[in-house]
């Protein structure tokens, strides 16, 4: 008992719960449709390279689990949200194909510039964005939500402009690496891997998230404490800019086209909505990287489920809705205090009769 | 208000320069799209007699059939064939197309062409150009007007057609490789949900498949219109059925998608593989696509309107009548056919 209560305590508990509840829909209706009870979860080798549906959550979630981590840092050390996030994987996806494609070209299939040009270019370009909404808010002290809605609204028209108002495509091998496969693992999983990695010993291993969280919750006692509290906030949002460069890489390379119109349509909802579930608050200060990189994955695995369970794609935005709204739910304070008074109660009512 | 403290004023310069540097930057993206028919307008005014006159408000630049759309007027509406064209880029916006209609009857033009972003709110306008003699045509989409007479004649398109030879080449296809009898299992990738070409494309193939007793629908579902959606969803539908044997892509786009699906699950498509995949559109890409033989069919969607607009606009002047909806040519390409040639030959 005693055991149980220390793990439900732990804070990446309701998370993982939630998700582990929704990918336990599946077995249910596996088992009802007669399958294979744990179909959903069956990875198998094909074409030499791992196929299966959590390899699909794992591997289209990573774009939304990248942002997630830029947008947690974010959130944290401004109380804001980066809104352009979406609209810079598309400038970001643009200018990499632009480069690699040259100007004006529709189609290419070969790289006008080495492989590696294109994808400094596109992370340079995410890092610019991210510095242009850094400044902004930490040494003009604009609001997060009005700063970031410039890019939010310019990025995607600046990209077709980059891109001469056409798709780019870039039909070349290499490129298509980042949203291809490394060895049996598709390389988006890989690169997602490798950015939590970075992030999490940074984290870890230096002082910085303490500061970021400082920061997060009292700007002004920060800096008196000695932080450079500014610095830390355009840091943020500098590598939320650079994660949505890199997401724009992949998401580019996947489709191995700039698509500017579409790249990353809506992904800031979801990077939000993956910090939120995470149980993060949006108000800034105390964050859980893990949290956010959980909730980036379940909000993937509630597409996939939707899928799975054949909803059309285009009601799945209710069902999504709804699941969303009952997980924020188990996770709000005040629902987690009744049920903590209903714990108490139903102990009293336990030892009243003992007694 | 005391004075500004020190570092905010520069702060405020920095602000300062930032907005201008955005300024500016506004202002070059503007200039090609507006500033490019201020002189025809005098010409227009001056009238040259031999020209016909046309103004044609076209929607935007927003993909390679558009603008395969425009270059087909441009190229049509040529001095040589001695016409006058005013072209006007709505960048997306019907307030921009009613302004350049409006502008047009001031100009006293003999012809309006449009292609209009939206079907309603067109009632005024095209009043107006009634009462002022001028026949408009519409391209492409169409208007939802309360008096048909408003306008000459629409020129477009027909999805419905489109999905019907879709479904008619399948079906002779199919024949030829004698599987006539076999239970033949679909599944569609359909556009946008309620947009024209979604509508039509899947009414059209759906005639075709009320036929055919064997053939077996398995899912239908929507991809957008997009390559990622489109891939997305192929790969459900992969997992979700052992056996695909057809897929329907109501665009080129949602095509490549279903063919990295495809490719991933370990499976074969096109002429010589186990799944057929019919297309939509028809733009260059998908051609060179068909010729690496991963796709079996393409159904074009013609967006060279501009020869069959030429062709009523002389009708006109010479006093003929013309008919109310008239649809462009369109065919279809499949691995037979000698492609290297066609791509050459194709603008978009």
């Amino acid at each position: 008992m005693n055991k149980l209560k220390k793990i439900t305590g732990k804070p990446l508990f309701l998370p993982i719960f939630c998700m582990l509840l929704v990918m336990a829909v599946n077995i249910v209706y596996d088992v009802s449709s007669g399958n294979f009870a744990f179909n959903f979860f069956t990875i198998s080798v094909r074409n030499g390279v791992l196929y299966g549906r959590l390899i699909d959550i794992l591997n289209r979630g990573s774009e939304v689990t990248i942002l997630a981590i830029g947008m947690t840092l974010v959130v944290s050390a401004s109380a804001g949200t980066d809104i352009s996030v979406g609209s810079v994987m598309s400038l970001a996806a643009s200018f990499c194909c632009m480069l690699l494609a040259g100007y004006g070209v529709s189609a290419a299939n070969d790289l006008a510039v080495p492989l590696i040009v294109g994808v400094l270019g596109a992370i340079l370009m995410g890092c610019i964005c991210g510095a242009f909404n850094g400044f902004l808010v930490a040494y003009l002290n604009v609001q997060p939500m009005v700063a970031t809605l410039i890019l939010f609204s310019a990025a995607r028209a600046i990209g077709l402009l980059l891109c001469n108002n056409l798709i780019v495509y870039v039909r070349n091998e290499s490129f298509q690496f980042f949203g291809g496969y490394l060895g049996f693992l598709p390389t988006p999983i890989v690169i997602a891997a490798v950015c939590i990695a970075i992030v999490g010993i940074l984290l870890k291993k230096t002082a910085l998230g303490l500061y970021i969280q400082s920061v997060g919750i009292n700007k002004r006692a920060s800096r008196i404490a000695g932080l450079n509290s500014a610095r830390i906030i355009f840091l943020c949002y500098l590598v939320c800019g650079l994660a949505a460069g890199i997401a724009g890489l992949v998401a580019s390379s996947r489709i191995s086209s700039a698509d500017s119109n579409n790249i990353g349509l809506n992904y800031e909802l979801d990077a939000i909505l993956a910090v939120a579930l995470g149980g993060n608050s949006l108000g800034g200060g105390k964050f859980n990287l893990a949290g956010s990189i959980i909730g980036a994955y379940t909000i993937q695995a509630i597409s996939i489920t939707l899928y799975a369970l054949g909803v059309s794609t285009e009601q799945a935005p209710v069902y999504k809705a709804i699941i969303v709204i009952l997980i924020v739910t188990i996770q709000a304070p005040p629902f987690k205090a009744w049920i903590k008074r209903m714990n108490a109660k139903r102990a009293l009512e336990k030892g009243g009769a003992a007694a | 208000m005391g004075p500004m403290p020190r570092m905010d004023r520069k702060k405020m310069g920095w602000l300062l320069l930032a907005l201008l540097l955005l300024l500016t930057g506004c202002g070059k993206r503007e200039e090609p799209v507006t500033g490019g028919h201020a002189p025809y307008v005098e010409d227009a005014a001056t009238g040259k007699g031999e020209y016909i006159v046309v103004g044609f408000s076209q929607i935007g630049s927003e993909s390679d059939w558009r603008i395969g759309s425009t270059e087909s007027f441009r190229s049509t509406f040529t001095a040589e064939n001695g016409y006058y064209l005013i072209y006007d880029d709505a960048q997306q916006k019907q307030e921009n197309q009613l302004k350049a209609v409006r502008n047009f009857i001031l100009q006293k033009v003999d012809y309006i062409i449009v292609d209009p972003i939206v079907e309603t709110g067109w009632d005024a306008v095209l009043k107006e150009a009634k009462d002022a003699g001028i026949p408009v045509i519409l391209a492409d989409r169409s208007v939802k007007v309360e008096d048909e007479e408003l306008y000459t004649c629409w020129v477009g398109s027909s999805f419905e057609q489109e999905g019907r030879s879709a479904g008619e080449w399948l079906r002779e296809y199919l024949k030829k490789q004698g599987r006539e009898d076999e239970e033949i299992r679909i599944v569609t990738l359909q556009g946008t949900l309620g947009s024209t070409a979604q509508i039509g494309r899947t009414e059209g193939f759906g005639k075709v498949l009320e036929q055919e007793k064997n053939w077996v629908m398995l899912d239908q579902q929507s991809g957008d219109f997009t390559q990622a959606k489109g891939q997305e969803v192929m790969e459900e539908f992969l997992k979700n059925y052992d056996r695909i044997d057809v897929v329907v892509c109501e665009n080129d786009n949602m095509a490549f998608g279903a063919i990295e699906a495809i490719k991933k699950a370990d499976k074969t498509c096109g002429p010589d593989g186990e799944i057929i995949i019919l297309s939509f559109d028809a733009g260059r890409a998908a051609l060179e696509t068909l010729l690496d033989k991963d796709i079996n069919a393409v159904f074009e969607c013609n967006p060279k309107l501009g020869p069959l607009v030429s062709e009523i606009i002389r009708k006109l002047e010479r006093g003929e009548s013309v008919e109310k909806i008239q649809y462009v040519e369109e065919v279809y390409f499949d691995s037979t056919m000698d492609l290297e040639q066609i791509i050459e030959e194709r603008t978009y």
